[in-house]
């Protein structure tokens, strides 16, 4: 059962096959047995799972046949849960135990679900590996000595290797979507506004999305339809109506327009990659959809922009750890300044440290305009690209990452790493959704495709992948190392 | 050399809502530190701002009084700066697009004419928690009570040339703010806070001279102080061959003097950005209208209805309507006792002179407004003179009861009987031959103090028209 998506498990559990308690205990063992060589949770919480899962049982036992109710899942360890530590993957937060809900925790446990654990992820979500993790790097279930992306590698690698149903993460250039391309999974990030960022610690305010890391693009409408919504305690959140995603799953794709963008299709893309997305475009084309070349001229700036906007929200939002109310404080300060430093320097990684002082110089009087200024401007270009784009197709379509997961330590140099969201970042700019589904392998590694939709096309975004996972099989594909018990 | 002073004041008001400007969290002046901060005021991880329409509603609203233009759209931005009593490590403030732009009031100088001081701005911000540098053995405590109240601040043109128009800007600022009932502005709370901008520049020079900030003036009358004593320094400054710095200075009310901050504090890089976690204010014309329904009528129009209504004076009508209470309650006496100037006198005389004596607001008067008209009611039936009129106010401090029965009490309801004032009058004739003699001769004068004599006789209670009336017929 443990493998099996969240709508096969809530048929079982309706049917009586299996009790939330049982499933419940069935993931907690495989954490147990895996996670010292996955590295995937943080923070594991059995008492609390088993307990919910019992009173998730007893709701069913009264008729409550709610679409979430009792499905074992996992949060990135960057949302607050009350009573449970929440540390972002940092030793700056390594003991805050947050005293209240995120909005998406309390809609998921409103929902019935049970939660297992708080998952690895970077520090700050700030990496596309896992590796600027405080707590060590996650790493792919497909091959242990490969990264499983980041920032959401922790909840990509759960789901992957079956020791949650689903997971939650955030994406703020293609945290959830490259380590669910890099774990073979489905990683689907609504637009920006359309799920609450309340209890949901600030990477790049204006760029930060939830979603979710799931085994289907069906599994993440089920999520979608619980976790979005307007939320008036996040003044960005959108005020319009929340579809039912798994209404519009089955709609027909004969004539759905798909643009390519050329830049996706350039140099610095893996052949192998290539091919495993040019062959689902078949899949498309055999469907009724009609394929398209677009122009997203000024995509190769996303990297940049990124780097100046992000950082930049990020040097403020990461002041507040200072050492003075909670979190991380360096031992014996000789005065308020030296425990201002001492604190952000120890309780800090090197890669945060990095982002907040990027961050602080394209602010500072005298560069704001160069860079920051500039920066907006392009990002306004960016989404005027898309704009364009979406009056000519219906989903944009590419790979999700230049290439399948590599190795850990293998990238040294931070712009390299950068380049690593080279397809992604530019949908955050621009406020998109999009989801990665696997679409094939390259030397056994899983191959993400990435589905862009138009602002607030969530529901066409998920019938587009979910009608490619209904014709194929490459969602159910397992890392043979971590395969269910006998 | 002749100098002359620029003066721009920027004012800190504390809007008086229900909650803090982004957070429900109660606003209370005085209460335990640390009870009257949420999550967000803490700035714990993962809390977001929420814009509290009601401070948007004063700050509205004060912009309308001061005729200023309302920004249709105007922006949050995050002011960064590190300090113990700064929870998110940045103040969300306005920099480039303000709630209330340009606007400007009136202030009365002391030769009685009036000047038009320009408004360059009112913007809202958060305001800091406050930091305790004592009793906690060598630390430092952190109030987070203050964090995150809504301040408006508002920040005049340089148009002000000395101390005196400065304090008078504040006041009709004050009086405004009051008006609208938006803040308690009370500086000595520091719910009202003011930092001065000066400089000097030789007169007739166009250019302005460097300039320098005060803060820490926490009273009317410290303003004019710090104002004074920092023209006379940069005076001297420039006059020893030196140049003014551009700092701030903190004013010391004990010592009577400004003093020069750490230069670093000038230097600081606030990194000013577009908050991220709101989005712009978007307010429209039926908004602005609905809160234009709200205003008052404030103290210029007040002041111009009063002199016109009334008849009262430009002083009278300015020192009732500089307190919208004030104005209250004079309209109040004036309607019950049919007297507007007889109100006028006794409110910014005796009235005035017992609030400021025991530091009462008009609010707080033990006299309240339908016992003062009864009062001059009763000046006005001639139950009593001007003169037991005054004893009687004294009387009415401590005694509630009414004002006849006072009057009743203490027996000294004016004499009109013609029978008793003929008797008073012909003792004071026989009692008086020289000065009688005097007045036969035509020495007018003498009249009145043959008058005083009859009131003396009647300890004060003789009607002095009738007095004066029958000494006039009995010396023919």
């Amino acid at each position: 059962m443990i493998e099996k998506t969240v709508a096969e498990i809530t048929a079982a559990l309706n049917a009586g096959d299996i009790s939330s308690v049982e499933l419940t205990q069935a993931y907690l063992d495989r954490i147990i047995r895996f996670n010292d060589d996955l590295n995937a949770f943080i923070t594991v919480c059995t008492d609390s799972a088993l307990s919910q899962a019992k009173k998730a049982d007893e709701k069913r036992a009264k008729g409550d046949t709610s679409p979430l109710l009792g499905i074992p899942l996992a949060h990135k360890d960057i949302f607050c849960t009350n009573g449970v530590t929440t540390s972002c993957g940092s030793r700056m937060l390594q003991n805050f135990v947050a005293p209240y809900d995120a909005t998406i925790v309390e809609k998921l446990y409103q929902a019935g679900v049970v939660m297992l654990g708080k998952t690895n992820m970077d520090e700050f979500a700030m990496g596309s590996s896992n590796e600027t993790s405080y707590f060590g790097p996650a790493k792919n279930p497909w091959d242990t000595a490969r990264v499983p992306g980041g920032s959401s590698g922790g909840s990509a690698v759960a789901v992957a290797a079956d020791l949650c149903a689903v997971a939650t993460g955030t994406d703020t250039g293609g945290s959830i979507r490259q380590p669910a391309a890099f774990c073979g999974i489905t990683g689907f990030k609504p637009s920006y506004g359309r799920v609450s960022r309340w209890g949901m610690i600030a990477f790049a305010s204006s760029l930060d999305q939830a979603g979710s890391l799931s085994k289907t693009a069906e599994d993440a409408a089920l999520m979608t339809n619980v976790m979005a919504g307007l939320d008036r305690k996040d003044s960005t959140s959108i005020d319009k109506p929340v579809e039912d995603y798994t209404a519009s799953l089955s709609n027909s794709l004969d004539g759905l327009k798909i643009g390519i963008p050329k830049q996706h299709f350039a140099e610095g893309l893996s052949s192998e990659v290539e091919q495993a997305i040019r062959e689902a475009l078949v899949e498309y084309e055999n469907l009724g959809a009609i394929i398209k070349e677009i122009d997203l001229p000024n995509n190769h700036l996303s990297v940049s922009v990124y780097y100046v906007i992000a950082p930049a929200e990020a040097s403020a939002n990461l002041s507040r750890y200072d050492g003075v109310r909670y979190g991380y404080r360096c031992e014996d300060p000789a005065d308020l300044e030296d425990m201002y430093k001492r604190t952000r320097s120890e309780g800090f990684g090197e890669e945060v440290k990095r982002r907040i002082m990027v961050g602080t110089y394209a602010l500072s009087a005298g560069f704001y305009d160069a860079y920051y200024r500039k920066a907006q401007k392009i990002r306004r270009l960016i989404k005027n690209d898309f704009v364009d784009a979406f009056k000519e197709v219906d989903v944009i379509i590419g790979p999700t990452s230049p290439h399948t997961a590599f190795e850990i330590g293998s990238k040294t140099d931070p712009v390299t790493m950068y380049l690593e969201d080279i397809y992604t970042i530019a949908v955050n700019l621009a406020g998109l959704p999009g989801i990665s589904i696997p679409v094939g392998t390259a030397e056994g590694l899983p191959v993400g495709m990435h589905i862009v939709g138009n602002d607030f096309a969530e529901a066409k975004v998920l019938n587009v992948a979910h009608l490619f996972q209904q014709q194929t099989d490459w969602h159910r594909f397992k890392p043979t190392a971590f395969e269910k018990e006998s | 050399m002749e100098w002359e002073t620029v003066i721009g004041l920027e004012v800190h008001v504390q809007l008086s809502t229900k909650s803090k400007l982004f957070s429900g969290t109660a606003s209370q002046f005085g209460a335990e530190p640390n009870t009257q901060a949420n999550i967000y005021d803490l700035a714990l991880p993962g809390v977001l701002p929420v814009l509290n329409e009601e401070a948007l509603k004063h700050a509205v609203k004060f912009g309308l009084a001061i005729n200023a233009s309302i920004s249709k759209t105007s922006v949050f931005d995050r002011k960064n700066y590190f300090y113990p009593d700064l929870p998110k490590g940045y103040q969300i403030s306005q920099l480039d697009f303000p709630t209330v732009g340009k606007g400007s009031l009136m202030i009365n100088l002391e030769d009685g004419s009036e000047k038009v001081i320009g408004v360059t701005r009112a913007h809202m911000e958060e305001d800091a928690g406050k930091s305790l540098h004592e009793d906690f053995h060598g630390m430092s405590g952190i109030d987070l009570n203050r964090a995150g109240t809504p301040l408006l601040e508002i920040v005049s043109e340089p148009d002000l040339r000395n101390a005196k128009e400065a304090v008078a800007y504040l006041k009709k600022l004050h009086s405004i703010i009051l008006y609208l009932d938006i803040s308690d502005a009370i500086m000595a709370q520091g719910s009202m806070r003011c930092d001065a901008n000066v400089s000097i520049r030789p007169k007739g020079e166009i250019e302005l001279g460097t300039r320098t900030e005060i803060k820490n003036i926490n009273s009317f009358r410290f303003v004019e102080k710090a104002i004074n004593y920092e023209v006379q320094r940069q005076q001297e400054v420039i006059q020893d061959g030196s140049r003014v710095v551009q700092e701030t200075r903190l004013y010391d009310a004990e010592l009577n003097e400004t003093r020069s901050m750490r230069s670093k504090e000038v230097a600081n890089d606030y990194r000013y950005f577009p908050e991220p976690d709101l989005l712009p204010i978007v307010i429209d014309q039926a908004f602005i209208d609905s809160i234009r329904e709200t205003l008052p009528e404030l103290p210029d129009a007040k002041k111009a209805r009063f002199v016109k209504e009334f008849g009262l004076n430009d002083y009278d009508a300015s020192v009732i309507t500089n307190n919208r209470d004030m104005a209250e309650y004079f309209e109040s006496v004036t309607r019950d006792s049919g007297d507007a100037k007889l109100a006028a006198n006794w409110i910014t005389g005796d009235l005035q002179a017992l609030l400021n004596k025991n530091n009462w607001e008009i609010t707080e008067s033990p006299i309240q407004a339908y016992r003062l008209a009864q009062l001059i009611a009763r000046i006005k039936d001639n139950t009593i003179s001007g003169k037991i009129a005054k004893r009687i106010f004294e009387g009415m401090i401590e005694d509630s009861s009414s004002v006849d029965d006072i009057i009743e009490e203490a027996g000294l309801k004016q004499v009109t009987d013609s029978g008793e004032i003929e008797k008073l009058v012909d003792e004071v004739i026989d009692n008086n031959p020289d000065q009688v003699q005097q007045f036969r001769e035509g020495k007018q004068q003498v009249l009145s103090y043959l008058v005083g004599q009859a009131m003396k006789l009647s300890r004060g209670k003789a009607n002095p028209n009738q007095v004066n009336q029958f000494l006039r017929n009995k010396l023919k």
